[in-house]
């Protein structure tokens, strides 16, 4: 019951972010839309997962926010206002079927169909002898995983110093 | 330069961030070391120390913040982490194996156990709560010099 209010309130929220004209009107909204998933984190009751979002989402405000105050871009939607429309409810009619095909299949809500879930859940503490079992399957199990997570991160931070770095900038003027 | 009053924010953001920047530090240092007992782990304890670093910022200026950790001391503590990830992954090769849980097991819900995957959250922890505050810092420094442009 809970995880629907959450769910209704995300989708109105993540529609006002689309309509609203102000720009920080609209971060702000988006905002909303990742403490809600936040508080549905926690309903599902996955406490790893609501710190995370939580926190990463207070990052990427801050920096949206920052980026965003001091900038006014009104949008300006016009003419072909039909056929965007239009467009916009086929591609949201066969998203529509796709997902149905596609979510029709999925084993039912708490019940995996992996033997190897099971396996983790049962051995997790006796093997690792980290009690955290979402611990001990990210770097124990399978930490290979959290090797390539680590090198993506660590390549986003080196393109983003390598573009921003100041005589890089200088070069072009 | 922490008491200039023409960088940063007021006197009541500057307050309360002296007040609450450390217990935030610790909080985010407490995740990281109880990450195999307690919910949390190295990613979200990593991103709550890059946020005290960022709030220190936000109140009282680049130059504040950017004088604890510099451009450079980020790369080289970012690419320290990282090292200290895949040693620990290359530890495993003592048993046998890429990732092995060489260590001793310890016992359950003690903060001295698990083997490795403490040190695995430490060096995770270092290499994204720098990581982030490193792009916090680029992205800070990029709107700084793009202003004096004509």
């Amino acid at each position: 019951m809970e995880l629907h209010i959450l769910l209704i309130f995300m989708i109105a929220a993540a529609i006002v972010a689309i309509e609203v004209k102000d720009l920080l009107s609209s971060v702000i909204a988006v905002g909303a839309v990742g403490f809600a998933l936040c508080l549905a984190f926690l309903v599902l009751k996955a406490p790893d997962l609501a710190i995370t979002q939580l926190v990463v989402e207070i990052l990427c405000l801050i920096i949206l926010i920052r980026a965003t105050i001091n900038k006014d871009l009104p949008l300006v939607i016009e003419g072909r206002w039909i056929f965007n429309t239009f467009s916009t409810l086929g591609f949201i009619a066969v998203f529509l079927l796709f997902s149905w095909l596609a979510l029709k299949e999925l084993p039912g809500f708490g019940e995996p169909i992996m033997a190897v879930v099971k396996k983790y859940l049962q051995e997790g503490v006796s093997k690792t002898g980290s009690v955290n079992i979402v611990t001990a399957v990210i770097l124990d199990f399978r930490a290979y995983d959290t090797l390539g997570e680590a090198t993506v991160l660590f390549t986003a931070v080196i393109g983003i110093m390598a573009i921003l770095r100041r005589p890089g900038r200088k070069k072009r003027e | 330069m922490i008491d200039n009053p023409k960088t940063g924010m007021t006197l009541i953001v500057k307050t309360i961030t002296r007040l609450t920047v450390g217990l935030i530090l610790l909080f985010g240092i407490y995740i990281i070391l109880h990450g195999h007992v307690s919910p949390g782990g190295g990613f979200a304890g990593g991103v709550i120390v890059a946020l005290s670093f960022v709030h220190l910022m936000l109140a009282f200026g680049k130059d504040v913040a950017a004088a604890r950790i510099s451009k450079n001391m980020a790369s080289n503590l970012e690419s320290i982490g990282a090292m200290m990830f895949l040693f620990v992954a290359l530890l495993g090769f003592l048993g046998g194996s890429f990732f092995l849980n060489v260590l001793g097991k310890g016992s359950p819900f003690n903060l001295f156990s698990a083997g490795t995957i403490p040190l695995s959250n430490i060096s995770i922890g270092i290499k994204v709560g720098v990581g982030l505050f490193a792009i916090f810092l680029a992205l800070v420094i990029l709107e700084k010099s793009s202003k004096k442009e004509p």
